[in-house]
């Protein structure tokens, strides 16, 4: 019973570390490894919420995929690698704050909002299966499937033409 | 103690861990010693022979050297990604052998009422090894970039984009047998392939999946690193590849990150291809249980043969160590209890002995593919391959469906 | 055998998000601003799973899937699109694309 309320607080803990970490760094690289830190501690609770599929999902893809192409390109343009943050005054002392601000509201209000009390604990805790997600995707949202393999085509086609060297 | 009789699963998981890390650190030694013997003697030469009998204790004394060579650092200009990159590549590796059932888990540990042959039994087992070597790209980019050198940068970037070109194809030639078997549970993957046709040849995926097993194959030398397509860290090319400027025990966690990951994918490719745990012979031929005690009683006897024969000094008396130990892991065998427990396990550990002699044997007989020649190997040729393995293999599974309409 | 309240899950998406956007202003790499993206991606997608949970249905799943096969396209053309600015502006800093300022 106290093994959830574990993972929950350290991957939350690590997520919100990973984020800040994302904000403080000066280098870009290490913003990336800070955002490979927060997508897998966000894969942990997709666990933890009974979405093995997605979690699985989200590492290869996401942190497997995504980031590697993040982090191959900070390293092939290793200019600025040093970010000095002079913010101005307003910023400082304005924009923080309000940053702050936002995040707080929004938190507050998702957590007392009428739809999530009403939920409460969620259901029962039996894992979605793999096969059950396999039709709903096949079945019901077949045309938005087939609608992002050719949105996956065009950003090849896309990507190649733009990172071609001038002929 | 109150905590161990509450949470036995827990303290039994932890129990389960910490021999599975010992058994895999030892067998990672004395999988170097191996790969130095074999390759010897493909090359007519006799490999590690004086540290200890037959070179036994070479992986001990080279652990020692990692330990206290001294660790010179480059002046790099980012210590956190220079020390991270190691430990990154060799808990990756450690971890998805985490996932790996050993034996069938109909075996259960007495007191607890846990599987006793694998650490975890998750339903999309396949998708979450895949995973844990799809982040372990990061390892090796990493140290290639901040190493703050011209080749390990090369040999980075060059390494990371083999792993990750083919990671696609090792992926879609795994589907076919996804589709024969219709899960991504490892142990539901090997339950499927039990039975036998005409009686004596078994049911393993390998035999209608031959062109997804040789793709798999493959994407799986080219996803390790090692020859022929091991390029970016060969010696005579890149220096050494991402690891030039490590030293001692980073260098250490790098070289056991690579055989992990070979011990890993021979292990998937044990469970989705060669049926697992499950014995090539038919259930009925009984004697088979006493395989694993004869063939360590016939080690033993060997290993008596040459303390008595060809041994001098100190080599004698390890071997005479070695012979004990044989004979008498050999008669416990023997004993039919323990010899119907140990089935699972010792048909799993000789498939994958097997498949990792298949990868020395080609480093130690082929040339090395340029690079060019590799990436586009592994685009234009492995990738079409195995999708047409897929969608072969799709269609020859609903054509029943599609002629009865 | 107390489960986590699914408001918790939201309430970390939402300080996720907030981080994300405030990222987004106040960093001047380009390739920083476009991680901050997938950072508020995430929160979002943590959000959705956390209501496929509360509700027992799968349609959010579904719909992680999609976003991120998306966050996938738009990251490729993305970071084509910033190699090809720095190798014209030799420069990363977002403080310096002015070329439209009014």
């Amino acid at each position: 019973m106290i093994l959830p309320l574990i993972i929950f607080s350290l991957c939350a803990l690590l997520a919100v570390g990973g984020a800040v970490a994302l904000i403080l760094s000066r280098e870009p690289i290490h913003s990336a490894l800070a955002l490979i830190l927060v997508m897998v501690s966000l894969a942990v609770l997709y666990l933890l919420l009974g979405a093995p599929f997605v979690a699985a999902v989200q590492i290869i893809v996401y942190a497997g995929a995504i980031m590697v192409l993040f982090v191959f390109v900070i390293m092939l343009l290793n200019m600025e690698a040093e970010e000095r943050t002079d913010f101005s005054k307003i910023a400082k002392f304005v924009g923080v704050p309000l940053g702050l601000v936002l995040i707080v509201w929004a938190a507050y209000w998702l957590a007392h909002s009428p739809a999530a009390s009403a939920m409460g604990t969620g259901a029962a805790m039996e894992p979605s299966s793999t096969r059950e997600l396999s039709k709903q995707l096949f079945r019901q949202y077949l045309f938005p499937f087939e609608a992002t393999s050719i949105l996956i085509l065009i950003a090849l086609l896309g990507a190649l033409v733009m990172a071609r060297k001038e002929e | 103690m109150g905590f161990i009789t509450q949470h036995p699963v827990l303290v039994a998981s932890v129990i389960k861990i910490a021999v599975l890390l010992f058994i895999v650190m030892t067998a990672l030694a004395y999988l170097t010693w191996a790969e130095r013997k074999i390759i010897a003697h493909i090359q007519s030469r006799w490999g590690p022979y004086f540290v200890g009998a037959h070179g036994l204790l070479q992986p001990l004394a080279d652990g020692l050297k990692f330990l206290f060579k001294e660790d010179i650092t480059p002046p790099v200009t980012d210590r956190l990604v220079y020390t991270l990159a190691p430990f990154l590549a060799l808990s990756l590796a450690l971890t998805a052998i985490a996932l790996i059932p050993f034996g069938p888990p109909s075996v259960l540990i007495p007191v607890v009422g846990q599987q006793a042959w694998s650490i975890t039994d998750i339903n999309i087992g396949l998708l979450l090894v895949f995973a844990i070597t799809a982040i372990g790209v990061y390892g090796v980019a990493l140290a290639g970039w901040s190493s703050n050198s011209k080749y390990p940068l090369m040999g980075g970037l060059r390494s990371s984009a083999q792993m990750i070109s083919y990671e696609v194809s090792l992926t879609m030639s795994v589907v076919g047998v996804v589709l024969l078997a219709g899960t991504l549970n490892f142990n539901e993957i090997i339950k499927g392939q039990s039975g036998y046709w005409f009686h004596f040849i078994p049911r393993w995926h390998v035999i209608p999946q031959v062109i997804g097993f040789l793709c798999y194959f493959t994407a799986a030398i080219a996803e390790t690193n090692r020859v022929p397509f091991d390029l970016p860290e060969a010696e005579t090319e890149l220096v050494a590849g991402f690891h030039t400027e490590y030293s001692s025990f980073k260098f250490a966690m790098f070289f056991m990150a690579e055989y992990a990951n070979m011990i890993t994918v021979s292990c998937l490719a044990t469970i989705l291809f060669f049926g697992g745990w499950l014995s090539p012979f038919p259930d009925s031929w009984k004697w088979q249980i006493f395989l694993p005690g004869a063939g360590l009683v016939l080690l033993g006897i060997y290993c008596a043969y040459d303390t008595l024969t060809e041994m001098r000094g100190i080599a004698r008396l390890q071997l005479a160590v070695v012979t004990l130990l044989a004979l008498g892991g050999g008669l416990l065998c023997l004993y039919p209890p323990v010899a119907q427990v140990i089935q699972g396990p010792f048909w799993f550990t000789t498939k994958i002995l097997v498949i990792l002699f298949f990868y020395i044997w080609m480093r130690g007989t082929l040339p090395r593919f340029r690079y060019d020649q590799l990436m586009s190997f592994g685009w234009k040729l492995l990738l079409p391959v195995s999708l047409a393995n897929l969608v072969v293999t799709a269609f020859v599974m609903i054509w029943p469906w599609l002629r009865h309409g | 055998m107390s489960v986590i309240p699914v408001s918790w899950y939201l309430v970390l998406s939402a300080i996720l998000f907030g981080l994300g956007v405030v990222a987004f202003v106040f960093k001047r790499n380009v390739i920083t601003i476009f991680m901050s993206i997938e950072l508020m991606l995430n929160a979002v997608n943590l959000a959705f799973v956390a209501f496929a949970r509360a509700h027992n249905q799968l349609d959010g799943l579904v719909f992680v899937f999609f976003v991120i096969v998306v966050a996938a396209a738009e990251a490729a053309v993305g970071l084509a699109i910033v190699i090809m600015l720095a190798q014209h502006r030799q420069s990363l800093s977002v403080e310096r694309e002015n070329l439209l300022k009014f």
